[in-house]
């Protein structure tokens, strides 16, 4: 058993399938705005704000941010140990990543919730 | 005539490391790259490198021909040559003692990790711990290898955290502890691999499957743990 302290799901079995899960909900959101803007050509700002005051899109977003959130952070964490054999240099990039993650995230919901 | 290229280093002499050519007379045959070996020896008698069975059984002269890794002593000339030219390098990732031989410590320590031994406490019955055959042939094509680190050396995870991920070869070995029915020891040895690192840093690139000289397949062993810790989990 290796410890860890900075892994997202502190189990690598978690993460793995955090990763597999949030990657899917990834790829359903993204097929779901490609095809909303294919069959749309003339999109306004109206029709856009439009489909996100729905809540069904609200909540779906929400779930797409936190899964990106989610992922990158397993990912990048995973990328860090791999690369950056430091412990105070690894250390202070996850922080980094970690603490960017929340900015984004926050911002984000206030995005969703905002207009 | 063959042109060799291999892997020269003595710590004790060298600065570092170097390519030294050997041009070699086989003959025209197709001879094994560890037969070129020797032939270089003759050259050279300082050269240094593993060998004892010189026939793939005991996993001693596990290296990197042209660019992947493998036995020599069971890896035709006409498997690796390339334009005339060989070049030989010791196996990728491991800390060079001299030459073409390296420092297995941390492939064994990753080994000895995994517990690579029976365990059941239940006593022994008078003769033997009895196994139905379909039990049996779930042990094949995970007992048959040789430990010859051909596979744990191509693998980048293994590569970058040979301290913490087991590594193919040692994690072929932990599914077949698991997977016989005789080990009694099942949750203990699933408790110990779930972490981030000794099984989960396996990326599936299958380097490990692409090099083993038994045919052996660590991808494969490698999902059929993680489907058993997933099942094992709430
Ligand atoms: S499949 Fe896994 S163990 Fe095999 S080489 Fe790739 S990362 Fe390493
Ligand atoms: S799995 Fe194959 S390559 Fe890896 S140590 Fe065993 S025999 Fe060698
Ligand atoms: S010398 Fe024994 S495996 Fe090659």
């Amino acid at each position: 058993m290796v410890t860890n302290i900075t892994s997202f799901g502190r189990s690598g079995l978690s993460d793995w399938l955090i990763q597999r899960v949030s990657a899917l909900i990834l790829a359903v959101y993204t097929l779901f705005m490609v095809g909303y803007l294919l069959f749309n050509p003339g999109l306004d700002y109206a029709a856009w704000s439009g489909l996100f005051s729905a809540t069904w899109m609200r909540i779906f977003s929400l779930l797409a941010f936190v899964s990106l959130a989610a992922h990158a952070w397993v990912g990048l964490w995973t990328v860090t140990t791999d690369y950056l054999k430091p412990t105070a240099v690894r250390i202070a990039v996850q922080l980094v990543v970690i603490l960017a993650i929340f900015v984004f995230l926050v911002w984000g919901i206030q995005v969703l919730w905002g207009a | 005539m063959l042109q060799v290229s291999v892997y020269r280093y003595n710590p004790e002499t060298d600065s570092a490391p170097y390519m030294q050519e050997f041009q070699v007379d086989t003959q025209g045959r197709d001879v094994m790259v560890l037969d070129v070996l020797h032939m270089m020896k003759e050259q050279d008698n300082g050269l240094a490198y593993r060998r004892s069975c010189r026939e793939g059984v005991c996993g001693s002269d596990g290296m990197n021909m042209n660019g992947k890794n493998g036995l020599a002593c069971i890896t035709p000339l006409s498997e690796v040559v390339k334009n005339g030219k060989l070049t030989l390098r010791p196996l990728p990732g491991l800390p060079v003692v001299r030459d073409l031989v390296v420092d297995m410590g941390l492939f064994y320590k990753q080994y000895e990790r995994i517990q690579p031994y029976l365990q059941n406490d239940t006593p022994a019955p008078a003769i033997e711990r009895l196994q139905s055959p379909e039990d049996r042939d779930k042990l094949d094509g995970l007992y048959e290898c040789i430990l010859c680190a051909c596979c744990s050396t191509s693998c980048p995870s293994f590569w970058w955290n040979p301290d913490k991920f087991v590594g193919p070869a040692g994690l072929l070995q932990a599914y077949r502890f698991l997977a016989d029915s005789r080990d009694e020891a099942t949750r203990e040895r699933l408790a110990e691999l779930e972490d981030p690192f000794s099984v989960f840093r396996c990326r599936g690139i299958m380097n490990c499957v692409s090099v083993c000289p038994k045919g052996l397949n660590p991808t494969r062993a490698i999902g059929k743990i993680r489907e058993m810790l997933l099942a094992n989990a709430t």
